[in-house]
């Protein structure tokens, strides 16, 4: 009895890994998208657009992920908006993970010597210019292992979305206690299933981060 | 269908906010101090210890940094007691963000002692300091100078982090919140005013951890 329902309990678990994956892929690709213009704006050197882009992170970064999903969640529904789980999870996510990326690239790209702004400037290359083809790529190098770090955070950021009801793999551990009491169990394999997905990430970065060390 | 913002819903309810504050307050406090003992004792075995403990170490640094805090949470919380371990919500939330920071810290601290040359070890010893004196005056001291702003952006992500303990009823700041909002169907503004609430309480915490910094944290 007890192993059956063991291998019923990882079978869930399992399948429900996958709303996990498919959440942190969303998260990550779009905060990849909206981090990356705000990477624009916020290294512009233009007041106005700046100021907002530093409090938009501030924001973000400043407040808890879960206040985040509370305050689309509940806080957008009021205004007559319908909001599902998902749209919350994904947008929250999205918002919170360019927060941290744009923070990440902007010390990539401030670590590239003055002298490339100016050598393209000199060239009578425009700002966008400048980070397409000269700032960018070079900064892109640096960038990699901390981005594929931060992915970790995203991954495990995700379980926060089981607090508003969307079934990830956390949610359908909940479900899966409630129904089997056997919170250790399912529990432990919750955890070792994060694991198998963060822990690879984990030491690639470090990876990536000790060639990079060599190299330089 | 239109929604008018209604901040003053909230005031009745400020006794609820201040104690959560408070909660939040004092678990960040303990969890960091407690968490930074745990840290030094990992990054201390890690790095001078014998291998076996430097492995469990190890092993216990990967589980934490690899997995989500609320799911180790909930392995606190729900899961001990088939072991017959017990805890209140409180005991296991100040258990859980120890476990939580003791393994971040562990990992960065060794960094910082790893950034630390060999010859001063070695000159230490040969001043005919013990291992003990050694490792407190040449190598944590310098070590925590280094890493110091690591360990401090940690700590606020540790502080953020712990409005997850709200889910298995301990009272914190993010309890509040949804106390409140339960009661006067408020959301909207309740989790924004709470939101705003940590915002000021994280720029507070990094000045405070900056002062602190600035006091103590010196290379000598």
């Amino acid at each position: 009895m007890s192993d059956f329902s063991f291998w019923i309990i990882l079978k869930n678990l399992v399948w429900a890994t996958q709303w996990t994956i498919y959440l942190s892929l969303i998260a990550f690709v779009g905060g990849g998208i909206v981090g990356l213009i705000l990477l624009f704006l916020r290294t512009s050197q233009i007041r106005w657009l700046e100021i907002p882009t530093k409090l938009y992170i501030e924001f973000f970064q400043g407040t808890p992920l879960l206040m985040q999903l509370f305050l689309f969640f509940f806080g957008v529904a009021l205004f007559g908006l319908e909001v599902s789980p998902w749209m919350a999870a994904g947008l929250a996510l999205t918002l919170w993970t360019s927060a941290f990326l744009t923070e990440i690239w902007r010390g990539c790209v401030e670590a590239i010597p003055k002298g490339q702004w100016e050598a393209s400037g000199s060239l009578a290359m425009s700002y966008i210019e400048q980070m397409r083809y000269v700032i960018l790529p070079q900064a892109m190098r640096i960038a990699i292992a901390p981005t594929v770090g931060f992915s970790v955070q995203v991954i495990k950021g995700t379980a926060l979305a089981s607090i508003i009801g969307f079934v990830e793999l956390t949610k359908a551990g909940t479900m899966l206690n409630n129904a089997t009491f056997r919170p250790f169990l399912v529990y432990a394999l919750v955890a070792l299933i994060y694991f198998g997905l963060c822990f690879p990430l984990s030491w690639y970065a470090k990876r990536l981060e000790g060639k990079l060390n060599v190299a330089r | 269908m239109t929604y008018h913002l209604e901040f003053s819903a909230l005031l009745p309810y400020w006794q609820d906010l201040a104690w959560g504050l408070w909660f939040t307050i004092v678990l960040t406090v303990v969890s960091t101090i407690a968490g930074i003992a745990v840290g030094t004792l990992g990054a201390s075995a890690r790095t001078f210890g014998p291998k076996w403990l430097g492995a469990i170490v190890r092993v216990y640094v990967e589980l934490i940094r690899n997995t989500p805090f609320i799911v180790q949470l909930f392995f606190i919380f729900f899961g001990l007691p088939a072991l017959g371990i017990r805890l209140s919500e409180t005991t296991a939330a100040f258990i859980a963000m120890v476990v939580n920071l003791g393994a971040y810290s562990t990992e960065i601290i060794r960094a910082g002692i790893d950034a630390i040359p060999k010859g001063h070890i070695e000159a230490g010893v040969s001043l005919a300091m013990t291992r003990l004196e050694v490792l407190r005056h040449i190598v944590l001291r310098q070590a925590f100078a280094k890493i110091y702003p690591a360990l401090s952006s940690q700590i606020v992500i540790v502080m953020l982090g712990s409005a997850v303990v709200s889910q298995i009823s301990a009272p914190d700041l993010t309890y509040a919140a949804n106390f409140i909002q339960s009661r006067n169907f408020r959301a909207f503004e309740v989790y924004f005013v709470v939101a705003l609430i940590y915002l000021l309480l994280s720029i507070l915490l990094r000045y405070v951890l900056r002062l602190i910094g600035d006091r103590f944290v010196r290379v000598g």
